[in-house]
C-alpha cells in the first residue's frame, strides 16, 4: 500500500460528515439543486466531492462498485483504508462511482424489490462540470422547475416509469454536488 | 462535550441512518428499515427521531424540540438538553430561528421555510398495523399498492359515526402511491405536510423504521367523494391569545368541570400574546 493511501482523509470526521451529508441531504431532497461538500482529498482521478460523499455514507457494510478510470490502485487502496468497503462488479452494489459513459449500462444495477424498494443502488456520477441549466426537472423536492446538466435524459426518464423500484443519482464535479432521486421527472 | 462523540451517536450508526434518510427521500411515503440503536431514554420517548436529528445535526443548527406543541414539557426540555451536552449546539423555543426542529404530535403553526427540517418522533409508522398486524403482509400490501382496507377502515367510520371519526394518525396518500401514517398529529394539520418548504423526516425508534417527504411534496388525506376530508379543530378562540385559527388543547381548570381552550403551540401563543393579542382569560 501506497503512504498516500493513508492520507486525504477527513481530519475531524464526526463534524466534517455531518457538514457533508447535509449537502448531500439538501441535493437529494432538492433535486437539482448545487451544493459544495468538501474535505476529502482521494486521489486522481476521483473529485474531491465524490470523496467526501463516500467517505460519509460508505463502510464495511455497503459493497462499491468502481467503473472506468477510478477504478485504479490508487483509488482502490485510498477507499479500503478510510472506508473498509468491499470493492464488487454493479450487479452487487450498493454504491457505484465513475463517469456517466463508464458507468453504463444502467441495466445491471440492484433497483430494488418491490416489498424492499430502498435496496437500490445509488450512482455516483463524476462529471466534468456540473451547472443549473440542461434538463428541466420536476417532481417532489422541486416547487415549480429546476434545471441541471445533465448527461443524457433517456436514461433518467427510463429510469422514472420503475417507480417506485429504481436508482438514485449523485452528480459531482471538483466541490460540487447534486442529486437526482428516482421520483424526478425530467425533460 | 468533548465525552461524547459529535451528537452522541457512533459514525457508522450514522451512517447506516444516512443512508435510511436518503432512501427515505428517494422513496417518498416509503418505511426504511434501520438497525435502531439503544438510546439513553426509554422507548417511547422519541428515540427514533432522535437518531434522526443525531444524523442530520451540524455544530452551527440552532435546535428546537415541541411535544404536543409545547417547549416546556419533560420530554421536549430532556431531548433538548441532550443534544446541548452531546453535539453543543444552540437550542430555541422560536419557531422561525430554529434549524433543525423535532416534534412529537404537531406540526408548527407557523409556515416553515427552506432553511429548515422537521424531524417528527414516531411512535407506529405503519398505517395498516392496527389492521394487518402482520408485517410480511403489511409490506406485501404496500408492494402491491393494495389499500382496500384503509377504505374499509374509514368507510366503517362513516358508517357507525355518520362521518369520519378518525382525528389524529390520519393515513395520507404521499405523490399517488404510498399510504403514510403522518405519526399522531392532529389531522387538523394534514393539509400542511404537502405544500411544507421544510424537509420533513420521520424516527420511529422501537419499531426501527425512518420515512421522509421531501419538501412540496404531494400528500393527500384519504377520503371520499361524498365525505371529503376536513381539517377539524376545536370550535372555540384560544383563552390566552384570543386566537381562533390555531389548534387548541381543552384544559380542565378545576373540579367542577369548568374548561379552557389554549393554543397547543406554545411559542405561536407567546408571540401573540407579546404582540398584544389577548384572549378573554388572559391575566
Amino acid at each position: 500500500m501506497q503512504p498516500q493511501a493513508l492520507t486525504g482523509g477527513f481530519t475531524d470526521p464526526a463534524v466534517q460528515s455531518a457538514h457533508a451529508f447535509r449537502s448531500v441531504m439538501e441535493a437529494m431532497a432538492r433535486p437539482g439543486t448545487l451544493r459544495e461538500i468538501s474535505g476529502a482529498e482521494p486521489p486522481a482521478p476521483m473529485s474531491r466531492a465524490a470523496g467526501a460523499v463516500l467517505l460519509t455514507l460508505c463502510d464495511s457494510d455497503t459493497p462499491i462498485y468502481l467503473a472506468g478510470a477510478v477504478d485504479c490502485p490508487a483509488v482502490r487502496n485510498w477507499l479500503s483504508f478510510h472506508t473498509g468497503a468491499p470493492l464488487v462488479g454493479p450487479a452487487e452494489c450498493m454504491f457505484a462511482v465513475g463517469s456517466w459513459s463508464d458507468l453504463g449500462p444502467l441495466s445491471i444495477y440492484p433497483i430494488g424489490t418491490s416489498e424492499y424498494p430502498d435496496r437500490s443502488a445509488t450512482l455516483v456520477v463524476e462529471c466534468p462540470q456540473l451547472t443549473a441549466s440542461g434538463a428541466i426537472l420536476t417532481g417532489p423536492g422541486i416547487k415549480e422547475t429546476a434545471a441541471l446538466s445533465l448527461p443524457e435524459l433517456a436514461a433518467f426518464q427510463d429510469n422514472r416509469t420503475l417507480y417506485p423500484l429504481g436508482l438514485d443519482f449523485i452528480f459531482t464535479s471538483g466541490v460540487r454536488v447534486a442529486a437526482v432521486p428516482r421520483t424526478t421527472e425530467v425533460s | 462535550m468533548s465525552a461524547y462523540n459529535f451528537a452522541y451517536l457512533d459514525e457508522q450508526t450514522k451512517r447506516m441512518i444516512r443512508r435510511a434518510i436518503l432512501k427515505g427521500l428517494a422513496i417518498p411515503g416509503y418505511q426504511v428499515p434501520f438497525a435502531s440503536r439503544e438510546m439513553p431514554m426509554p422507548y417511547g420517548w422519541g428515540t427514533g427521531g432522535v437518531q434522526v436529528s443525531a444524523a442530520v445535526l451540524i455544530p452551527d443548527d440552532t435546535f428546537k424540540v415541541i411535544d404536543q406543541g409545547s417547549d416546556d414539557t419533560t420530554n421536549a426540555v430532556s431531548i433538548r438538553t441532550f443534544f446541548e451536552r452531546t453535539a453543543g449546539v444552540e437550542t430555541t423555543t422560536v419557531t422561525r430561528d430554529a434549524s433543525v426542529i423535532q416534534t412529537r404530535h404537531r406540526i408548527p403553526e407557523e409556515r416553515l421555510h427552506e432553511g429548515q427540517i422537521l424531524v417528527y418522533q414516531v411512535p407506529i409508522p405503519e398505517p395498516l398495523r392496527f389492521l394487518e398486524p402482520r408485517e410480511s403482509e403489511t409490506r406485501k400490501m404496500h408492494g402491491l399498492e393494495e389499500y382496500g382496507l384503509m377504505h374499509v377502515k374509514l368507510y366503517e367510520d362513516i358508517s357507525r359515526h355518520g362521518h369520519i371519526a378518525t382525528s389524529y394518525a390520519y393515513p395520507v396518500k404521499v405523490e399517488g402511491r404510498y399510504v403514510m401514517d403522518p405519526s399522531p398529529i392532529p389531522k387538523f394539520d394534514n393539509p400542511k405536510l404537502g405544500d411544507m418548504a421544510a424537509i420533513q423526516l420521520f424516527g420511529a425508534g422501537r419499531e426501527q423504521r425512518i420515512y421522509a417527504l421531501p419538501p412540496y411534496t404531494q400528500v393527500v388525506s384519504l377520503d371520499f367523494e361524498d365525505h371529503p376530508f376536513e381539517a377539524t379543530k376545536a370550535d372555540h378562540a384560544c383563552s390566552l391569545c384570543g386566537s381562533e385559527d390555531s389548534y387548541q388543547d381543552e384544559v380542565i381548570i378545576d373540579d367542577a368541570g369548568r374548561r379552557m381552550f389554549v393554543c397547543s403551540d406554545a411559542d405561536y401563543c407567546k408571540a401573540r400574546q407579546a404582540a398584544g393579542h389577548h384572549g378573554k382569560d388572559a391575566a
